[in-house]
C-alpha cells in the first residue's frame, strides 16, 4: 500500500516535471525576472534577472535581455539565492548508515546504497537544498565513502550523483567511534577502540598499513615498467585502496569530531602522514582551536545551536560558526538531519544573532562555503555566470524566519514548485482514497470467502515511523 | 495562587514598616520601582502602545500606557526605539530536569514504573542548570518543566510511563526552587497509550513489527490499567470527601490522582496520532476530566472535535517531518494555522531543555503557513498562560500581573532579533550564560 502511494507520487511528480515549458531540458532557455538576487559573491542585485541556458547561468544583472522563446519566471517582490548545500546529510540512504561492525570500514560506500525514492529528498528539496554531502555514520574511526548528490527528485540513483565531485570519506573521533554511548546487543562483544587513545591508534595503524601497501604497489609498478618479467602483483586490498587515495590527495576526508584536543590530534596525525583533513564535521569545539584548523587549511562544518546531548557537546556554543569564521576558517552549517535540512537558511541566520556575522557571511555558510569545502565551488554555491543554475526563489529574504521557498531549480530545471505541489495534493488524496477503496473491496471479498472458515480478523495497520530519531543518535 | 496574595500582604507590610522605622531600613524594604520608557509596548491585551511606559513595582506591573507618570526615585530604563513584549513561555519543557542527554546521572526526566502520579517535576529541577540562563537569553522567562517522555517524540514512538508525574511552572531565575516556583503543579501528565505496531528496540537498534491484533491487545490492557487506577482514585476521593480517610492508609498516588478526578488538576494528555487523540478524548469524556492535549501532530485531523470539546492544544515543535510518507511536506507547519482557524486555542512548546531557546521559531515557522503572526506570538505568551490556568498572573502586560517581560530590538519571532533587557518578577535579570562566556573566553585567545 505504502509503496503504491509512493509510486503514485512519483508518477505525478514526473508528469508535472515534464509538462510545462520551463521543465524541458536540452537547449532550453529560462529567465527569472524582477527578483532581488543574492549572488553571495557579487552583492545583491535589486530588480534583477537571471538568464539560464542549458542548465547553466548565462547572465545575471539588471539589464538581461529575454531571448525569444525563453520561459519567463516572474519573481517580482521575491528573492533568489544560490541553492542550499548541506555539507552533512544522511538522506537517500537505503538502510543503516553505519557499517559499525569493524573499526575501519573504508571499503564500503554510500553510492552503492543510494535510495532515490526516499521522500526526504523531496522534503529537503522543498526547503531549498539542492546539493547534499551524504555521509557514512560515525561509528568508526575510519568510516565509509560518501556520495555528493544533487536532489534531483524523480531521477534514479545514478541521476542523483553530482557528476565530477571529488570522492570523500568519513572519519570519526570521540564518543561515537569509541562507542561510549551505545550498549552492544546481548552476546556481542565490545569493539576496539574504546578510548580516544585507541581511536587515534586505529587511524595510525591503518595509514601505516596503507603506506606499506602503497610502497608495494609502487615497487611492483616500477619493476613492471623496468620490463622485469614474472613479477607478482601485491594482493588487492579494497580497504587500503581507499586509504591510498587519501594519501595521494584523491579523496577528501570529512572528520566527525567534537573536542578541541581530538581535533588537534587528528591534524597532527594527518600531517605526519602527509595528507589533509578536508573538513571537520560538527566540530563543536572548533572555536577553541580555530587558529590550528585555519593553519591546516581544513574547513569546519558545524551545527547552528545544538548542544548538551552528550558530554563532548557540552562546550558547544551557537557562536562557534561566527568565531571560527572570524578566525579565518571556511565554515559551513550543516543539518545531519532530514528535518534540520529543511530550514538551513534559518540556521544560518542564527550566526548573525550569535557572533554578529553579516548577511552575506551568514548566507555563505549554507551556499558558497560548503561548495568550497566539497571542492565544487566552480559549479555551485553562488549566482555567477557559468555556474550551474541551482537556485531557490523565496517569497521573503531567506534569512528571515518567515521566508518560504516558492521554487527550487537544479541545473536550470524546476524540481520544486510550491504552487504545483499544492495543486497536486487534491489529486494525490483522490488517488489514495481510490486505492484504499480498492483494497477494502478486495478485503471484503476475501472476508466473504473466508467467512465460514475463520473468525473475523482485523487487517494489520501500518504506520510508517521514520527512523530519523534513531539515526540521528547514531550520527551526530 | 499563593504567591500573589502573600506578595500583596508583604507589600503592605513593607510599606507600613517603611513609614514607621528608620529611613535606611525602609530604603532596603521598599519595593524597587523601575520605569521602562520610550518603547513600543506590545501588551497583547490590546493594541500596541507607541512610545509608552511600563512601570514595575516589586514583582508586579504597576502601570502601563502612553501617559504613565514616572515616580521620583524610580530606576529609569530608556528603551527608545526598542519594543517590550511579555516574557516568552515554554509551555512544556524539560528545563532543570536534564543536563547532558547521554549521561543518565544528569537526567531526571523519567522515573521507573508506569504510574507515578505523586511525582512533581519541581522536586527534581536543578536551579543551577546551565540550560536555564541559555533559554533566558533568548527571552524565555518562565516555563513548564514536565517529567516523562511523549509528545516530542515521533508519534509517541517511545513506550514511556503512562503517568510519569505532575508538571511544574517555574520562573527561569532563582537561587532555589522555592524562589523559582510559580505553581508546583499545573497538570498531570498522561502519556496516552498508543496502538503501536512498530516499535524501536534500543538494544538492537532496529524496528520491530508486531501484528495489529497483538498491539491492540496491549493497548487495551494499558487502558484497562488506567481505568483501574482511576477507579481506585474515585473510591479514595469519595472516602476523602466523607472524611473517612483516617479509616484506611494514606496513599500518595491515589491522593494525587484524586485531584484530577475532582477537576483541580487538568490532564496534560500526550498524544499525536488522530486515533490516539480521539481515544483520549473519549476517555476523558467518560470520566469527566479536564484535558489539555499535548503533542498533537495530527490534531488538524480532529480540529472540529477539539473545538467542540473545547480542548486546547500545546503543540509539539513545528520544525518536524511529516508523519506519513504521502503527507504534504509542509503538514507540520500548517497544523497550527488550521487549528487556529478552527477556533482551537493553541500554544507552542519545545518539549526540550537545551533547545528551549528555539521556542520563538516553533511559533514563527507556523506563520507563513496560515497562522496569523499575532496568534503565533500569543501562542508563546498569553495562550499558554490561559491554557494552564495562570492567565490572571502571566501572559500579557497589564497592571497587576507578574512583571515577566522582555525588551527587544525587534520582532521576537525573528531569528536576528536580540533581547536587550529581561525582567523576571520585576527584577532586571541577566542574559549572560555559558555560551556567551565560552565565546568571550575563546574570542580572547591570542
Amino acid at each position: 500500500m505504502k509503496r503504491i502511494l509512493i509510486f503514485v507520487l512519483l508518477i505525478l511528480g514526473l508528469a508535472a516535471l515534464e509538462a510545462p515549458g520551463a521543465r524541458a531540458q536540452g537547449d532550453s532557455v529560462t529567465v527569472i525576472q524582477n527578483a532581488t538576487i543574492l549572488t553571495v559573491t557579487r552583492g545583491t542585485i535589486e530588480n534583477g534577472s537571471i538568464l539560464i541556458r542549458n542548465g547553466r547561468i548565462a547572465a545575471v544583472g539588471k539589464n538581461v535581455r529575454v531571448p525569444q522563446g525563453a520561459t519567463v519566471i516572474d519573481a517580482t517582490g521575491q528573492y533568489v539565492s544560490p541553492g542550499i548545500i548541506d555539507a552533512h546529510s544522511h538522506i537517500a540512504v537505503d538502510g543503516g548508515v553505519n557499517e559499525g561492525s569493524i573499526a575501519v570500514s573504508s571499503m564500503v560506500g554510500i553510492e552503492e546504497v543510494l535510495d532515490p525514492d526516499d521522500i526526504n529528498l523531496y522534503r529537503d528539496l522543498a526547503g531549498g537544498v539542492t546539493t547534499a554531502n551524504v555521509l557514512h555514520g560515525s561509528a568508526n574511526p575510519i568510516g565509509g565513502k560518501n556520495a555528493v548528490i544533487k536532489l534531483r527528485w524523480g531521477k534514479d540513483a545514478k541521476g542523483l550523483l553530482f557528476e565530477g565531485a571529488k570522492p570523500g570519506i568519513k572519519f570519526a573521533l570521540g564518543e561515537n567511534p569509541k562507542r561510549s554511548n551505545f550498549t552492544p546487543p546481548p552476546g556481542v562483544p565490545r569493539r576496539y577502540p574504546a578510548t580516544r587513545m585507541g581511536v587515534m591508534d586505529v587511524i595510525r595503524q591503518a595509514f601505516t598499513e596503507a603506506r606499506e601497501y602503497r610502497k608495494q604497489w609502487q615497487q611492483y609498478r616500477e619493476r613492471v615498467a623496468a620490463g622485469k618479467k614474472n613479477v607478482l602483483a601485491p594482493r588487492r586490498d579494497l580497504k587500503l585502496d581507499t586509504l591510498v587515495e587519501i594519501l595521494e590527495g584523491q579523496r577528501l576526508v570529512h572528520a566527525h569530531c567534537y573536542r578541541a584536543d581530538e581535533i588537534l590530534q587528528l591534524i597532527r596525525l594527518a600531517e605526519e602522514f602527509g595528507f589533509k583533513i578536508t573538513t571537520f564535521q560538527h566540530v563543536l569545539e572548533g572555536y577553541k582551536v580555530a587558529k590550528e584548523i585555519a593553519a591546516h587549511g581544513a574547513g569546519a562544518s558545524t551545527f547552528s545551536d545544538w548542544w548538551a546531548y552528550k558530554v563532548e557537546a557540552y562546550d558547544a556554543t551557537p557562536y562557534n560558526a561566527a568565531l571560527m569564521t572570524q578566525k579565518g576558517v571556511v565554515v559551513s552549517i550543516n543539518s545531519d538531519s532530514a528535518e534540520e535540512a529543511r530550514h538551513l537558511n534559518q540556521e544560518a541566520a542564527k550566526t548573525m544573532k550569535f557572533g554578529g556575522l553579516s548577511e552575506t557571511e551568514a548566507l555563505k555558510l549554507v551556499t558558497l562555503n560548503p561548495a568550497i569545502q566539497l571542492q565544487i565551488a566552480d559549479r555551485v554555491g553562488s549566482i555567477e555566470v557559468g555556474k550551474d543554475a541551482d537556485l531557490v526563489i523565496y517569497d521573503k529574504h531567506p534569512l528571515s524566519v518567515y521566508s518560504v521557498p516558492q521554487m527550487v531549480l537544479i541545473d536550470g530545471l524546476v524540481y520544486f514548485d510550491l504552487k504545483l505541489d499544492i495543486l497536486q495534493r487534491a489529486e494525490i488524496e483522490k488517488e489514495k482514497k481510490a486505492l484504499q477503496e480498492k483494497e477494502k473491496k478486495k478485503d471484503e471479498k476475501k472476508e466473504e470467502k473466508k467467512e465460514e472458515k475463520k473468525p473475523e480478523e482485523k487487517k494489520p495497520e501500518t504506520k510508517p515511523a521514520s527512523g530519523a530519531a534513531s539515526r540521528e543518535e547514531e550520527t551526530r | 495562587m499563593r504567591t500573589g496574595k502573600n506578595l500583596r500582604v508583604e507589600f503592605t507590610f513593607a510599606l507600613a514598616l517603611g513609614a514607621l522605622v528608620a529611613a535606611p531600613l525602609a530604603a532596603q524594604k521598599a519595593p524597587a520601582v523601575i520605569a521602562i520608557r520610550g518603547a513600543k509596548i506590545h501588551t497583547l491585551a490590546g493594541a500596541p502602545i507607541e512610545n509608552g511606559t511600563v512601570l514595575l513595582r516589586g514583582e508586579r506591573i504597576a502601570a502601563v500606557g502612553a501617559d504613565v507618570e514616572i515616580p521620583v526615585g524610580a530606576q529609569v530604563i530608556d528603551a527608545t526605539g526598542l519594543e517590550v513584549y511579555p516574557g516568552l513561555f515554554d509551555s512544556i519543557s524539560r528545563l532543570g530536569l536534564t543536563e547532558i542527554g547521554a549521561v543518565s546521572a544528569t537526567v531526571d526526566t523519567n522515573e521507573l514504573g508506569s504510574y507515578n502520579p505523586q511525582l512533581l517535576a519541581a522536586t527534581g529541577v536543578h536551579p543551577a542548570s546551565e540550560h536555564i540562563p541559555v533559554a533566558r537569553a533568548n527571552g524565555i522567562t518562565h516555563a513548564v518543566s514536565a517529567p516523562g517522555s511523549g509528545g516530542g517524540g515521533f508519534f509517541g514512538g517511545f513506550s514511556g510511563p503512562v503517568i510519569p508525574g505532575q508538571a511544574s511552572l517555574i520562573h527561569l531565575t532563582g537561587w532555589t526552587i522555592e524562589e523559582m516556583l510559580i505553581r508546583p503543579s499545573v497538570g498531570m501528565i498522561l502519556n496516552w497509550p498508543s496502538i503501536q505496531t512498530r516499535t524501536f528496540d534500543f538494544s538492537t537498534f532496529e524496528f520491530r513489527e508486531k501484528p495489529f491484533t497483538e498491539a491492540k491487545k496491549e493497548y487495551e490492557e494499558r487502558v484497562g490499567e488506567l481505568e483501574d487506577w482511576l477507579e481506585a482514585a474515585k473510591h479514595y476521593a469519595q472516602a476523602e470527601a466523607k472524611g473517612s480517610k483516617d479509616r484506611f492508609e494514606r496513599d500518595l498516588k491515589l491522593e494525587a490522582l484524586a485531584k484530577v478526578l475532582r477537576g483541580e488538576l487538568p490532564l496534560l494528555v500526550m498524544a499525536n496520532s488522530a486515533r490516539d487523540i480521539k481515544n483520549a478524548i473519549e476517555f476523558v469524556e467518560k470520566h469527566k476530566l479536564k484535558m489539555i492535549l499535548a503533542g498533537g501532530a495530527e490534531a488538524w485531523k480532529v480540529k472540529d472535535l477539539l473545538k467542540q470539546e473545547n480542548i486546547p492544544v500545546i503543540l509539539r515543535p513545528t520544525q518536524a517531518l511529516p508523519g506519513e510518507e504521502d503527507e504534504a511536506y509542509d503538514k507540520p507547519f500548517t497544523n497550527a494555522g488550521e487549528l487556529d482557524a478552527a477556533g482551537v486555542k493553541i500554544a507552542f512548546a519545545t518539549f526540550d531543555s537545551a533547545d528551549s531557546r528555539t521556542l520563538p521559531y516553533e511559533a514563527a515557522n507556523a506563520v507563513p503557513y496560515g497562522l496569523p503572526r499575532d496568534e503565533a506570538l500569543k501562542g508563546i505568551t498569553r495562550y499558554p498562560a490561559e491554557i494552564l490556568g495562570v492567565g490572571n498572573q502571566l501572559g500579557t502586560i497589564e497592571a497587576g500581573k507578574v512583571a515577566n517581560l522582555i525588551v527587544t530590538d525587534g520582532d521576537p519571532l525573528e531569528i536576528t532579533t536580540q533581547v536587550r533587557h529581561l525582567f523576571i518578577k520585576g527584577q532586571p535579570t541577566s542574559t549572560d550564560n555559558r555560551h556567551q562566556q565560552l565565546y568571550e573566553k575563546y574570542r580572547a585567545r591570542p
